[in-house]
């Protein structure tokens, strides 16, 4: 039954990051492919999650952690200077 | 093994199985929601499905599938930590999507930020044309 599921998960996590893929691709503004970027993390963060869920193990635990810590800082600083940028602009 | 603990489980990989694939779907839904909606604010609604629930609902099936209490702790830490961090960084891509005008300000239901930018700016406005008034009337 895990084999099944694994396989169930695999294309679902997969049409997900395509979709997530398309957005940063095309998104009108950098905050909209900040926004996808992050949903791509998670989505790898969910298949490090589903490996460890049907081999049994917890390897990939601390990389979990990690991959949130980078997704977190990420958006932050991206977010921080988009801000500083547009309120310069508005200023001139 | 006796037929009882096969039983059980069964049942805990089923419950398992279940918590994985709608922890994916938490996945797909956070996709289309990324590809169909139309702005900034209603995209980041979408994006935090599998960021939480998605993420709880995994972590919830790795503790059933390993079988052993002492992972639930250690799970639940690594949750947390996302539960903490996810509010932050999106508080700081809605305020930049806010202040550069990323939205539609028609989809919006109600704008409690509105009030506090323009209270603020006509305090700056305020500030401001005192100090021009006390310029002039030093210069006079």
């Amino acid at each position: 039954m895990m084999q099944t599921v694994l396989a169930v998960t695999a294309v679902i996590l997969s049409l997900a990051a395509a979709g997530a893929i398309i957005r940063i691709s095309r998104g009108p503004s950098l905050l909209d492919r900040v926004l996808a970027s992050d949903v791509l993390l998670a989505i790898l963060g969910a298949a490090l999650c589903i490996d460890m869920a049907v081999n049994r193990h917890l390897n990939n635990l601390m990389l979990l952690v990690a991959l949130s810590v980078v997704g977190f800082i990420g958006s932050v600083t991206v977010a921080r200077f988009v801000a500083d940028r547009r309120e310069q602009a508005n200023e001139s | 093994m006796n037929p009882e603990a096969s039983v059980v489980d069964n049942v805990i990989d089923t419950v398992s199985a279940v918590f994985l694939v709608a922890g994916a779907l938490m996945s797909l839904a956070a996709a289309v929601g990324l590809l169909r909606f139309p702005d900034l604010l209603s995209r980041m609604h979408a994006a935090t499905k599998p960021q939480v629930l998605g993420l709880f609902l995994l972590l919830a099936a790795i503790g059933l599938q390993l079988r052993s209490w002492w992972v639930w702790p250690v799970l639940l830490v690594a949750w947390i930590f996302q539960l903490l961090t996810v509010p932050v960084s999106a508080h700081m891509v809605g305020r930049a999507g806010y202040r550069t005008k990323h939205l539609h300000r028609e989809l919006l239901s109600s704008d409690e930020l509105e009030a506090v930018v323009q209270k603020a700016a006509q305090s700056a406005r305020d500030e401001s044309s005192r100090d021009d008034e006390s310029d002039g009337g030093r210069r006079d």
